[in-house]
């Protein structure tokens, strides 16, 4: 009990209102749900997000990618293939930033969801059609089933007990494959699709003829750059959907879930349906993925699903940014761009690459930097990595931020990219 | 000893923890329109009575009924869909949105109910949201600091944004569980002024109040906790005079 008298002292009339005083009269409503004076308009309604900020967002994002070609030439990353992979990995983490970034719950078993639909779209193109339309759609909608039911377990828990049940449930996803469901997944070889496959669909119209087997959109075959231009529409309207979401009171109230869980649940919420439906959008967007490398390689793999590489998505979007738009796209290409050019630098090359070194240093230069480049690109990603956590724990996004505001001086105080 | 016109009535609590009684044999009625203060010593079980009533913590035996319907065994949700808002000891905010949205919140699981998915629909349309949690803001005199992040602001203001969080929804019955703990004295009187014009709008309250400067401005009805038991009720000037509450709580301060 507080008996102080400074506190229980009786107060002037000024001291009593204090500044509230200044402001309008406490409660000018009398009774009911509508206002009878309205808060003023103009700047003060001005919108929760700049509109157009949304939408440069939105034409920048779509022409970077759509021009990788263009301006990935210099890093020697312009070929169809790895371009393929930074567009279908941007998916698998932008889907993942919404159940890890935007409701707080890590997953550590996305890759189950990528390799099922991978296989689900593998069997579209053996059971039904070599169009990617059927394989994608199914893709995505075994991934969700999949996300329902592993989602509807694994969120009795939240923390570290959920990130356990989902990589448990990933690596049973992932030995089932090796095992018990081989007449599925064709264990270690890999399901492939073959030229004597029923194709039903593709059978109706006589196309199911074909002498190599690959999958087409309308007779455009999935091969090289058709296969990227694909990924990188995917890859944009990934965007746009999970923006949308962002914006939207769904995309708010699992912002307010991994806030203050608890304050949710006390103003009305029940968080469990919001979870379980964040769940299962980043399981369909790891599932679409998951689709996509099937079309543009038709071969499915148990590999996919192992628990590095529900790692990896988790790296990739820390290390872009969790939470922010465009950081797991940028994790993304970032990490997949290690795994493939820098683990490909060998020594001939640092060598080729350092002549402007005179002769003696050059050894030394070499015998420093040969350790972070080849096969121990795992190094410098590992450093990478610490550094961004340690110094940006926002991700490169956060450190482009922080850059922008010295030369802006300042800025906006809260950016929502 | 039935009160007509109850909201809320709790009726023959019991709660244990291990070996403690926190909470034995304990009958309450909350008038409505209100405010009805609950004091006792720490250790008490006010915090835990007030548990019991918003659902967090299930009474052994016994049971809440609010409006009319029993509440004992419903989720925290669903009792807050009914009518009962509740502001914390600590304030419980959205920490990570800013002032704004932490009240649009609460306003739309009133509109919305406890599930509602609205997936692509940009937030700014909801104008009626916007404008019921700025004319909260308005009141409470958070109006400026609406797009600043949640946790900038000061521990008195999180308060109030924690108050504008339950008020945005009118909840029929409002609990507070020490509202001006750790207040300076001049926010407690404001708060004080606050909620007293809350009381001019008809909501029943609950106060849990250490601050016996409070609990006599604001209180129409007292009752008092000690060991888990309610051993006085009355008018605040009935439970000053009563000599037993004299002894156990008030130890002759006043």
């Amino acid at each position: 009990m507080d008996t102080t008298p400074s506190k229980n002292a009786p107060l002037s009339e000024t001291e009593r209102v204090g500044p509230a005083a200044k402001e309008k009269s406490v409660f000018y409503r009398t009774s009911g749900r509508i206002a009878t004076q309205l808060p003023p308009r103009g700047p003060e309604m001005a919108p929760l997000w700049p509109p157009k900020a949304d939408i440069f967002m939105t034409i920048v994002f779509s022409a970077v990618v759509l021009t990788m070609p263009l301006w990935l030439q210099p890093f020697g990353a312009a070929y169809p293939d790895l371009m393929q992979r930074f567009a279908i990995f941007g998916i698998f983490a932008i889907g993942f930033n919404i159940l890890f970034g935007l409701t707080g719950y890590l997953s550590f078993g996305h890759a189950a969801f990528l390799g099922v639909g991978s296989y689900a779209a593998v069997w579209s193109f053996k059971l039904f059609s070599l169009n990617i339309i059927p394989a994608i759609i199914m893709a995505v909608v075994i991934a969700g089933a999949l996300a329902v039911a592993i989602g509807f377990v694994s969120l009795r828990r939240s923390g570290i007990y959920f990130s356990i049940l989902t990589l448990a449930f990933a690596q049973m996803c992932y030995n089932l494959a090796y095992s018990v469901l081989t007449p599925i997944t064709n264990g270690e070889t890999g399901l492939r699709v073959l030229s004597d496959d029923p194709r039903i669909i593709d059978a109706i119209f006589g196309t199911n003829e074909v002498p190599v087997p690959r999958a087409e959109l309308f007779g455009i075959s999935m091969q090289g750059m058709p296969g990227f231009w694909t990924s990188a529409v995917f890859l944009i309207a990934a965007f746009v959907v999970a923006l949308l979401i962002t914006r939207s009171p769904f995309g708010m109230m699992l912002r307010g879930i991994k806030s203050n869980q608890v304050r949710m649940s006390y103003v009305g919420f029940n968080t469990r349906p919001y979870t379980l439906m964040a769940f299962v959008i980043s399981g369909m967007y790891a599932g679409l993925a998951g689709g996509l490398l099937a079309v543009v390689d038709p071969l499915a793999g148990a590999e996919r699903m192992q628990w590095t590489a529900s790692g990896e998505v988790v790296l990739m979007t820390i290390l872009g940014g969790a939470g922010t738009l465009l950081g797991p796209f940028l994790g993304a290409v970032l990490i997949k761009y290690f795994e493939n050019i820098f683990s490909a630098l060998g020594d001939t090359t640092l060598r080729s690459m350092l002549e402007f070194i005179p002769e003696g240093l050059r050894d030394t230069a070499i015998a420093i930097i040969s350790p972070f480049v080849g096969d121990g690109w795992h190094l410098t990603l590992g450093v990478l990595f610490m550094l961004v956590v340690i110094f940006m724990p926002g991700g490169l996004i956060e450190g482009f931020r922080r850059i922008g505001r010295l030369f802006t001086g300042g800025g906006r105080k809260k950016e929502n990219g | 000893m039935a009160v007509e016109n109850a909201v809320l009535t709790v009726a023959d609590v019991q709660k244990s923890f291990g070996g403690l009684r926190a909470l034995s044999e304990i009958d309450l009625q909350i008038e409505r329109g209100k405010t009805h203060a609950i004091i006792g010593p720490n250790g008490a079980g006010k915090s835990t009575l007030l548990n019991v009533c918003v659902g967090r913590i299930p009474p052994d035996e016994g049971a809440v009924v609010f409006k009319g319907q029993v509440i004992t065994g419903k989720k925290p949700h669903e009792i807050n869909q009914m009518g009962i808002a509740r502001v914390f000891q600590t304030p419980e905010i959205f920490a990570d949105l800013t002032v704004l949205q932490n009240v649009m919140v609460p306003a739309y699981a009133k509109r919305d109910g406890a599930v509602k998915f609205t997936l692509f629909h940009g937030m700014d349309k909801d104008t009626d949201i916007r404008l019921e949690a700025e004319q909260i803001l308005m009141d409470l005199g958070l109006a400026d600091k609406r797009h600043d992040d949640a946790d900038s602001m000061s521990r008195g203001d999180k308060r109030r944004l924690e108050l504008a969080m339950c008020l945005v929804q009118h909840p029929d019955l409002l609990l507070l569980d020490e509202p001006t703990a750790g207040m300076s004295r001049l926010d407690t009187n404001r708060t004080i002024d606050l909620l007293k014009s809350i009381k001019e709008r008809g909501m029943t309250k609950v106060i849990i109040e250490h601050d016996m400067h409070v609990v006599f401005s604001l209180a129409d009805k007292v009752s008092v906790l000690a060991q888990g038991r309610i051993i006085a009720e009355g008018t605040p000037d009935e439970v000053r005079a009563n000599p037993k509450v004299q002894e156990a709580y008030l130890g002759g301060a006043h």
